[in-house]
């Protein structure tokens, strides 16, 4: 008897090892320790030179909470906010859309949304810039229309940088609320219209109350990643709307304070770890989250 | 009691497939109408058209007299109980039921009161906090009738309810159900594909095949008088003879079948030389070992099969075409093997026309011509 557990006991744990077991070190060597390198530098200081000096201080965090900081963390939260409420309006009926339609143009409107996810952002927010920017497509179009005199600005708004994050996050909305929209029983849909609910009161009563944990994990996929985006703002709002992302790699790079830096980066990390026990705690399905 | 239901000329295409085909239904006020069918023949389609879910191709559907092809389903005076329940997972039991009149705005406590003696009337009383999910078939079925009939409709439209409740369930909710009919004084049309169910709960019956009513009526003229041979052979058991009408004297006609001729009542609607069908139920059956006049079969005992109080002789014609013959338990049989002579009395057997007269009598005409 006892041979036969041993020997199931042995027969189960090897290949657990063998799977588990390399992805392990990689995520110890790969996450768990730089993260505890960038805590433990969050508390360090710095010489006149900006060198690292491995001393204990609390500054960094206490100048986190500085008149100037508070205000790019709203604005952060602010740009996040809108962006995230821009996608579910867009990406809500576009999302309705493909997942209930029955003609074979499915798959067409899914790829319209997959292609770009394909390409590097870098090079789509690249291409906002040229075609937003004052000798920019948009501009010199609406001028030989005469609809304008001399262009107008565009870059360098908040709003130009909102449109940006729009366009980089929407498909990480439009994925999870399709597949959410897919699994919605088109016999609810008659059933409600049946008991006398007009298209819209089946809307409010039906569809969204059901597809309410798709428009959650969508929420939660583009207000945190777009917290910590740095590039779009650098981009298309030049620095006019700097948000968590910009101060973290600005600390890292020209200003070369990286205790800063890594402080600021413990605290991205803290606001989103919130964010999802939130989602968690409000009954959200992580797998929706893909982690 | 009048005309509520009235489908004139419905057809209906899915690209080229023609799925309904020239229906023409009236469905009086109070009624269980079943459309029975096998699954294809456009009875769940037909349904669907009159709750609004699809639009039918041509043709005109009117209830109360009135056209409603141009109105949506929340505009109909008409509701459904679908074959998966279809209920609000998201919402109480309460709720579900009292889905319909929230969206008619009815006031919070004349809904209250509504549901909770709906409730009571289909015994889920007790229910009102529980969702969906924590109810078992058959009742997740009281309910999905419950949110239909507290609407008070004037149609309530029934697609196959009871199929997915194991067979003892489905007994009770059928009684169930005709007791609800009766109280309520609702008109049902049901969709079924089980012709028992079909036979116990109708006032009539409409067997729909390949898009087309074949026979509207009920459940015993369609057992005793089936109108086409698909009504005969799908509604209970029955013996299919096919052959051509040699002669008729005094409404009884001698049919010539590739075993020999048999005698059948038939109506002046048939004529000699006609191809038509003879249908004799196992029941109606009988056989003695001499000859008998008028009949030329003869057929060898194969097989007896017992079923409780009827004994089923399964016999074999000189074509190899198998009868069956129901004889009361008991009585002295022939061996297995012996030759025996079936015949039935005339007026027991039922002659139906034979679609297939038609194309010869089609060809026929390209020869005359």
């Amino acid at each position: 008897m006892s041979k036969i557990s041993k020997h199931e006991f042995k027969s189960n744990t090897m290949p657990a090892i063998v799977t588990v077991g390399p992805v392990a070190v990689l995520l110890v060597f790969l996450v768990v320790v730089p993260l505890i390198l960038v805590a433990v530098m969050s508390f360090c200081q710095t010489d006149e030179y900006y060198n690292v000096v491995h001393k204990f201080t609390a500054e960094n965090y206490r100048k986190l909470v500085s008149a100037d900081y508070l205000k790019i963390y709203g604005q952060s939260l602010l740009i996040a906010f809108f962006t995230t409420v821009l996608c579910v309006l867009i990406g809500y009926p576009f999302s309705y859309v493909i997942a209930r339609t029955k003609s074979k143009k499915k798959k067409l409107l899914y790829m319209l949304v997959i292609i770009p996810f394909w390409t590097n952002s870098l090079i789509r927010i690249y291409g906002w810039r040229s075609f937003l920017g004052n000798t920019g497509w948009l501009n010199s179009i609406l001028m030989s229309l005469h609809i304008i005199d001399e262009p107008i600005s565009f870059l360098y708004k908040t709003g130009t940088t909102v449109l940006g994050m729009v366009y980089c996050f929407i498909p990480f909305m439009v994925l999870p609320l399709y597949t959410a929209i897919e699994k919605l029983d088109g016999s609810l849909l008659e059933a409600s219209s049946d008991l006398g609910a007009k298209p819209i009161r089946t809307l409010f009563e039906v569809i969204i109350p059901l597809t309410a944990s798709g428009i959650f994990s969508g929420c939660i996929m583009v207000f945190i990643p777009c917290l910590g985006y740095f590039f779009v703002s650098n981009i298309l709002g030049g620095g006019n709307t700097d948000m968590i992302g910009n101060l973290i790699e600005r600390q890292f790079k020209s200003a070369n304070n990286w205790p800063l830096g890594a402080a600021l980066s413990i605290i991205l990390i803290l606001v989103t770890l919130l964010l999802v026990k939130c989602y968690q705690k409000a009954g959200g399905d992580m797998d929706n989250l893909g982690v | 009691m009048g005309t509520i239901v009235e489908l004139t000329g419905v057809n209906k295409l899915y690209g080229t497939n023609h799925v309904v085909k020239d229906l023409n239904i009236t469905v009086e006020e109070g009624e269980f109408l079943t459309l029975l069918g096998s699954s294809g023949c456009g009875k769940t389609t037909t349904l669907r058209m009159i709750a609004g879910f699809e639009e039918p191709t041509t043709g005109s559907i009117k209830v109360e007299g009135e056209s409603i092809e141009e109105k949506e389903p929340f505009e109909r005076n008409v509701n459904t109980v679908f074959q998966t329940y279809a209920l609000f997972p998201h919402k109480t039991i309460f709720n579900n039921i009292a889905y319909g009149l929230k969206m008619k705005k009815v006031p919070k406590a004349e809904i209250k009161e509504r549901v909770l003696e709906m409730m009571e009337m289909v015994q889920l009383s007790g229910f009102e906090n529980r969702y969906p999910s924590q109810l078992s078939g058959g009742q997740k079925q009281r309910v999905a009738i419950a949110r239909a009939l507290i609407n008070r409709p004037r149609v309530l439209l029934l697609d196959e309810p009871l199929g997915a409740l194991d067979l003892k369930l489905r007994k009770q909710m059928q009684l169930e159900l005709k007791r609800l009919q009766k109280k309520l004084n609702i008109t049902f049309i049901y969709v079924t594909h089980d012709q028992e169910e079909a036979l116990t709960m109708s006032d009539r019956i409409a067997i729909m095949h390949d898009g087309v009513v074949d026979q509207l009526a009920s459940p015993t003229e369609i057992y005793e008088h089936p109108a086409t041979r698909f009504v005969a052979t799908f509604i209970g058991e029955t013996n299919v003879y096919d052959g051509c009408i040699t002669s008729i004297t005094d409404g009884i006609a001698t049919v010539t079948l590739e075993n020999g001729a048999v005698r059948v009542k038939c109506d002046s609607s048939f004529s000699i030389l006609e191809y038509a069908t003879v249908s004799v139920r196992p029941e109606k059956m009988r056989f003695e070992t001499k000859p008998q006049d008028g009949f030329e079969l003869i057929a060898i005992v194969k097989d007896y099969v017992y079923v409780g109080s009827v004994l089923k002789c399964i016999v074999s014609l000189p074509n190899g075409n198998e009868l069956k013959i129901e004889r009361l338990a008991g009585q002295e049989l022939p061996p297995i093997g012996s030759v025996i002579y079936p015949y039935w009395a005339p007026e027991d057997g039922v002659l139906i026309h034979n679609d297939s007269y038609k194309i010869f009598k089609a060809l026929d005409e390209i020869k005359l011509a």
